[in-house]
């Protein structure tokens, strides 16, 4: 395969929006840390720190959907250009909304920590799944700078574990605000912290689906409705 | 979406090289060869170019897509060093082996060249010229007939003041859709564009193209060009050439998204050489 353009500037053009990306991917993996840590040290000033993150994230989304225009209105890009920069343009919009999703969580666990509630809801048992969530948008980030197909398929799986965890932690939720009326306020907090973990893990499973499509040209979303062939294995696909 | 729906998804990615196509087959090409002296220039070429619809020829230069061009209407006869063997069977017939008056051929298969080639009389006698060859028309009837063309070529209303000038008055755009419009007159089945817009403006080009979309359901169209944005724009399916041989055939959104061959997606996306 070659990997350069005849055109060296359209290389440039790309490895920019390409390195973009990486750095806005950065910046929302540092929110989720920060809101991780928050989570479990009930720290304001990390929770400040997510807070104030967001609006670079904000921006970069903003330059990098600039740049994406620019090419292609300078380039007529085809194939698998093609197919990266709609791919970046898809999974900045996911980033953003991790990053959105890192600043209600840091709200939520601010609610808590103000209510004084912290000590009375589960907040431990999220930690896990936070974790995961947390490592699957890195691996997916990986994933797409590495354009690895076998790495992206793995996102799939994983996500589908937080998925079933939100479903049992949600469960014990109940159970808790069943037992003292008095957590209501704080354990609906955690509900809302844990549906936004869920989706930052949506959000990561999205940014694998991208991945390949950039790769292989299949578009694999939405194909809960498409047949399905039981022979199907990883092996095949990787 | 659960992990094995998305890995079925996957899985079901067509990528058989040779698109079959539903549509009826206006030209069917089997093991073309074409020799320029002892020089094999096209090597054993097959392909099945679908009816009413546009197909385009894309590949460097060298690559032979003007020299299949060619062989569709016998146009090489020309030149007696060069020869075909295979078939181009149209409608059944095979073009290579007929013994077809070759004028009757080429009304059956127009063709307009690169350069715009108005002859130098008439804007009307232009249009009128072909059609006398092959049809005794009255006088209204060819005036309606060159109205006819000449509006399929989207020339009418810029012309139809002026049908008595010289052709060669006509801008480099004009004067290019007056020999669209030359081969349309002659109502053929299947119309040859070689680099139809490569000497014209972007708006000339346009229009050509709208003209090509618009002529595409009365006729079977081929176009050869360098601009792989015009191939994207204008075709419904593409082939791709490279030194003589037919890399890939399949439709162009396919193409143009995810080729099967990685030497076609080196030369769609500007990484060939």
């Amino acid at each position: 395969m070659n990997d350069k353009h005849l055109s060296s500037q359209f290389d440039s053009d790309l490895n920019t929006v390409s390195s973009r990306l990486m750095e806005m991917g950065g910046l929302v993996e540092k929110q989720i840390q920060g809101a991780v840590t928050a989570l479990s040290n009930f720290s304001v000033a990390l929770i400040n720190d997510v807070l104030d993150t967001e609006e670079k994230v904000d921006a970069l989304e903003v330059e990098i959907d600039r740049a994406l225009t620019t090419v292609v209105a300078r380039r007529q890009p085809a194939a698998r250009d093609l197919r990266l920069l709609l791919a970046i343009s898809k999974i900045t919009t996911n980033l953003e909304r991790v990053g959105d999703e890192a600043y209600k969580i840091s709200k939520r666990i601010k609610s808590i920590v103000e209510s004084g509630d912290a000590r009375k809801v589960p907040i431990g048992d999220l930690r896990v799944t936070f974790d995961l969530a947390a490592s699957l948008i890195h691996r997916a980030l990986d994933a797409f700078a590495r354009l690895d197909v076998s790495s992206a398929v793995t996102i799939f799986k994983e996500d589908d574990l937080i998925d079933s965890e939100f479903k049992g932690f949600t469960r014990k939720l109940i159970t808790y605000m069943m037992e003292d009326p008095h957590t209501i306020s704080s354990s609906l907090d955690l509900l809302f912290i844990a549906k936004a973990v869920e989706r930052i893990g949506d959000h990561a499973k999205n940014i694998a689906e991208f991945v390949i499509y950039i790769v292989q040209g299949t578009d694999v979303r939405h194909s809960r409705s498409r047949k399905t062939n039981s022979s199907s294995n990883e092996d095949e696909i990787t | 979406m659960t992990t094995m729906n998305a890995m079925n998804a996957m899985n079901a990615t067509n990528d058989d090289p040779q698109q079959e196509t539903a549509l009826p087959i206006k030209i069917a090409v089997r093991d073309l060869n074409f020799y320029y002296g002892k020089f094999l220039a096209l090597k054993q070429i097959s392909l099945d170019i679908p009816e009413h619809c546009v197909t385009a020829f894309i590949g460097p230069s060298g690559c032979g897509k003007s020299t299949l061009l060619r062989t569709f209407n016998r146009m090489y006869e020309l030149y007696p060093e060069q020869r075909a063997t295979g078939s181009i069977t149209l409608d059944g017939e095979n073009l290579l082996a007929s013994t077809q008056d070759i004028a009757l051929i080429r009304a059956r298969i127009g063709m307009v060249f690169q350069k715009p080639t108005p002859f130098p009389m008439s804007i009307f006698d232009n249009i009128a010229f072909g059609v006398k060859l092959f049809e005794n028309l009255s006088r209204i009837d060819m005036e309606e007939r060159v109205e006819w063309a000449l509006k399929k070529a989207a020339l009418w209303d810029e012309v139809k003041d002026k049908l008595p000038q010289s052709g060669a008055s006509l801008s480099g755009g004009q004067q290019q859709r007056l020999c669209i419009a030359r081969g349309v007159a002659i109502k053929p089945e299947v119309l040859l564009l070689d680099e139809p817009c490569s000497a014209l403006d972007p708006i000339s080009t346009a229009r050509i193209e709208e003209l090509i979309a618009e002529i595409k359901k009365d006729y079977t169209v081929i176009i050869v060009t360098h601009n792989m944005q015009q191939a994207a724009r204008c075709s419904d399916y593409t082939a791709y050439m490279y030194l003589g041989e037919l890399m890939e055939f399949g439709e162009t959104e396919q193409m143009f998204l995810k080729p099967v061959r990685q030497e076609t997606e080196d030369y769609i996306t500007g990484r060939f050489g």
